[in-house]
């Protein structure tokens, strides 16, 4: 819907909010209800990048909303500065600057310990306003006296005072908040934002700077959070002190789950529902104090039973309505499309990376004495190994082996105890998984790492983009279209790992053999030179196998891979070296040919038999 | 300017506070580290405790009473959570649980203010501890005292059932890898909810020992849930022994500054809690694992 429309969603936004003031009144909303609102929309705009599309649950908005208003409150009520417009800015600017501070300590930490320090930055930054700074922020009593914008246009000036006059400020300055949002959310930045709250371990994986990026979507948050925060001054004609409580932080969170989170508009939407429930419940219903139990089961209610929240609910009653047609057409189509498949000339192989130093010819990865103890446990131990350019090398072991360990050291997701691994040349010992993948060496994993709610073209452009844009970029207002040669390198992807029709199809609607080739397809995307796939056959059925392998085969063009497998004929059948592990060792090297007759070999596989049978 | 039993009595008030938030945060770790959820809810559950021991003392006119009132009602009510909400939200993400128990917490502020209106109430210590105690170079109040002691009972005793039971072999061994847990055939799902009790019990004893000191109210236990956050951080997710050292450091922490300044407790707090995320990520005895 968003790609066939380009700017259907901005021109709702503006039709609504032109449409307001005319509507509104007569379902009972007072002009300052609905700028209330907008401030609440407006500062949730930022919040719902953060938590929705990023999945950093922040509870400390507050210290940033407060930072951004006061800071825009004091230069116009005791500094003298006469431009509303200007202070509000930099108001903005200051609580992106320290948001950006901040996000360098929370950031830190993931998940819950995240929410807990952002819970405690916003507890600190209340006491700093009322005690320390108390000269700067007036302490408990705030700043009164803030004034409402006026424009000089030469000919005239416009003065925004209050009520729906103050509402076309405010409704541009939410319509201006909503198209920078949409152009984030739309652009590369926006699509790692989701990946990386989907799964961050793999996002970080194919090569982005996670870190970076959600340092990113924090400062957004928080130069949103300081606009609304100068607004909330603006349009109160005074700073209240409470813009930095705690409440803040948890209204936001609140109104956010209520309306939806993800959808940019959940915050609006969220709020209208909270006010107007307050004065309806507070007035009409003459609860008194009750109004706040009420929204807090209602809350509840809703994270319980409908976790998209409102605009959430609708959406899936509109999927329930329309999509189930939908469906059963799209599974017809991918059987005939399969059929068709299987007829037609396989596609080009996908070319890898193009080597930055070209005159390097020794061998593409030489890893030495390469050992790993957790504890007493030596996963594996002085392991030499060495790949040459273009080959194809197969590894196997009885489980327990320490393959996976071994190629999780090899990919630089775990530190080796002692040894040293040089990729083309370069000692990449100690880098980052993130850093590797740039480089051009990474793998498949063995349990499915997937962008498990986006989609499968989704899921490629995620690993496309690192390759393209390298592990960190700030272009938040590019078009994900105009990316160069991104479209044909995931259109590539594919078709070579065979999904081109279900291309718009949700991974978690995946069969398991498609998310298997997905998974190769990730690591694909990356245009790696060298590419270590962990188990690819694993759980697939026969057929399955035999497509894979053909798959496997066409990638391996122009590109080295290692490949460690339990289905020994497959992979003898597809490598021309194979090393064996035993015991976190290399028991030996060799072609299939040699492996199949090694007597050692048998006895790692069959272990003790002999044994057995002498006694 | 700053005299020395003016410093002592501080480091005697941090002591208190900081063996109140030893409580709380074990409570609240031990809950984290077994069941892998954040109950934000746990200020409630200590607001909820002075509560129920204030009723209970009204009734019975005994402070004993309405200790063991308090805690067995919100161990009960923590059971009940358990139970009825938060066991469906252990297969959903942390996000979710987080704000389903940030709901419930508000819930229960709002309850509990509907009841006993935002007036503060008073709970007075018992008897035996009414008065001050000359401890020989200055007096302090002798209650304060008790709370200490009191608490170190309590710590011991949640000592004893997380070391010296079966039970508590079954909780330390659920937070260094529950998934193993579970497939050694043991119920993980009763021992939920006996943890999510004991550990929402350790907040709601907190909360009623702490009442004479202060007065109630019902945003009591919000402030003490951001300082039980800033104990988790510094000790380390999970870790009894790192709760209890991080509870003492918060304590004197927030009393040495309020000494000099009150408004710098929490920054000096906070810049505690920097220190320990930069120095050491995963807390003072936190052991990498769970995030």
């Amino acid at each position: 819907m968003l790609k066939q429309r380009p700017f259907l969603i901005e021109t709702l936004t503006a039709i609504g909010l032109i449409a307001a003031p005319f509507v509104l009144p007569h379902l009972g909303f007072a002009p300052n209800t609905v700028n209330r609102i907008l401030v609440w929309g407006l500062f949730g705009l930022g919040f719902d990048i953060l938590f929705g599309f990023t999945g950093l649950l922040s509870f400390g908005q507050s210290a940033f909303y407060g930072t951004g208003g006061f800071v825009a409150a004091y230069l116009l009520t005791r500094a003298g500065f006469g431009n509303v417009l200007g202070a509000l800015i930099i108001g903005m600017i200051a609580a992106a600057a320290t948001g950006y501070l901040i996000g360098l300590i929370a950031l830190r930490r993931t998940g819950i310990y995240f929410a807990m320090i952002t819970v405690a930055i916003a507890e600190v930054f209340f006491f700093v306003e009322f005690n320390p700074l108390s000269d700067f922020t007036g302490g408990e009593n705030g700043l009164p006296g803030v004034p409402t914008p006026s424009f000089n246009l030469g000919f005239t000036t416009i003065h925004f005072t209050n009520g729906w006059s103050l509402y076309q400020f405010i409704a541009l300055c939410y319509f201006i908040g909503v198209i920078i949002a949409l152009r984030i959310v739309r652009s590369p930045v926006g699509a790692i934002l989701s990946a990386i709250r989907d799964n961050p371990l793999r996002a970080s994986a194919v090569g982005h700077n996670i870190h970076g990026y959600k340092l990113t979507a924090f400062v957004i948050a928080a130069a949103y959070a300081g606009f609304a925060g100068g607004l909330l001054g603006v349009l109160q004609a005074f700073m209240p002190p409470d813009a930095f409580t705690f409440d803040t932080s948890g209204q936001l969170v609140m109104q956010t789950a209520i309306g939806g989170r993800g959808t940019l508009f959940g915050p609006l939407v969220g709020a209208t529902v909270w006010l107007f429930l307050q004065d309806f419940l507070q007035s009409a219903l003459g609860l008194g104090a009750a109004w706040k139990l009420v929204l807090g089961v209602v809350f509840v209610l809703l994270v319980c039973f409908l976790r998209g929240g409102i605009i959430g609910g609708i959406a899936d009653l509109y999927r329930l309505a329309s999509g189930r047609r939908r469906r059963t057409e799209a599974e017809a189509e991918q059987e005939a499309a399969d059929a068709e498949a299987r007829q037609q000339p396989p596609p080009a192989p996908m070319l890898a990376k193009e080597v930055e130093h070209p005159a390097y010819s020794g061998p593409i990865l030489k890893a030495t004495g390469l050992t790993k103890r957790y504890g007493g446990l030596v996963a594996n131990s002085d392991i030499d190994f060495s790949v040459n350019q273009g080959e194809l090398r197969g590894i196997i072991g009885p489980n327990g082996a320490g393959k996976s360990t071994f190629f999780k050291m090899l990919t630089c997701e775990v530190a080796p105890t002692s040894g040293q691994i040089v990729f083309e040349g370069r000692d990449i010992t100690g880098l980052k998984v993130t850093e590797v993948c740039q480089l051009g060496l990474t793998k498949s994993y063995q349990v499915n790492q997937l962008f498990t709610g986006l989609t499968v073209r989704q899921n490629l452009t995620i690993a496309a983009l690192a390759e393209l844009r390298g592990k960190f970029r700030l272009d938040l207002f590019r078009k994900l279209s105009s990316v160069n040669g991104l479209d044909e390198q995931v259109e590539h992807t594919l078709a070579l790992v065979n999904l081109t029709r279900r291309a718009d199809t949700p991974v978690s609607e995946l069969a398991y053999g498609e998310k298997r080739r997905l998974e190769i397809g990730l690591a694909l995307a990356t245009s790696p030179r060298l590419l270590l796939l962990d188990e690819p056959l694993a759980g697939m059925s026969p057929r399955e196998r035999v497509e894979t392998v053909k798959l496997l085969k066409s990638i391996a063009r122009g590109r080295t891979m290692i490949i460690i497998d339990h289905d020994m004929d497959s992979l003898f059948e597809l490598v021309e070296r194979v090393t064996v592990l035993q015991e976190g060792r290399v028991l030996v090297s060799g072609t299939p040919e040699e492996i199949k007759t090694n007597a050692a070999v048998q006895e790692a596989y069959l272990g003790g038999v002999h044994g057995e049978i002498a006694a | 300017m700053i005299s020395w039993p003016n410093l002592v009595s501080q480091l005697f008030n941090g002591l208190a506070l900081g063996a109140l938030l030893a409580l709380i945060s074990s409570g609240l770790t031990i809950i984290y580290g077994t069941l892998g959820v954040l109950n934000l809810a746990h200020g409630a559950m200590f607001m909820i405790g002075g509560y129920a021991g204030f009723v209970a003392y009204q009734y019975t006119e005994s402070f004993i009473l309405a200790v063991i009132a308090g805690s067995l009602f919100v161990m009960l009510l923590g059971v009940a959570m358990e139970r009825l909400i938060i066991r469906h939200f252990y297969h959903r993400p942390h996000e979710d649980q987080l704000l389903v128990t940030f709901g419930l917490g508000i819930c229960f502020v709002e309850i509990i203010r509907l009841i006993f209106s935002s007036q503060s109430q008073l709970v007075p210590p018992p008897a035996i501890f009414q008065g001050i105690t000359n401890l020989g170079f200055m007096f302090y109040p002798t209650y304060r005292l008790a709370v200490v002691g009191i608490v170190a009972i309590a710590l011991g005793a949640l000592f004893i059932i997380l070391y010296r039971t079966r039970l508590g072999m079954i909780v330390r061994a659920g937070i260094e890898d529950s998934v193993m847990v579970d497939s050694l055939g043991i119920n993980v799902y009763r021992v939920f909810m006996v943890v999510f009790g004991i550990g929402a019990m350790a907040a709601g004893f907190a909360g009623i020992v702490n009442a004479p000191v202060v007065s109630l109210t019902p945003g009591i236990g919000d402030d003490i849930l951001v300082q039980t956050f800033v104990v988790v951080v510094i000790g380390g997710v999970g870790s009894f022994p790192g709760a209890i050292l991080g509870g003492l450091i918060a304590g004197e922490i927030i009393s040495v500054t309020s000494m000099f300044n009150p408004g710098y407790a929490y920054v000096m707090l906070f810049a505690a809690m920097t220190l320990v995320l930069v120095v050491r990520p995963h807390g003072l005895l936190g052991v990498q694992g769970r995030e």
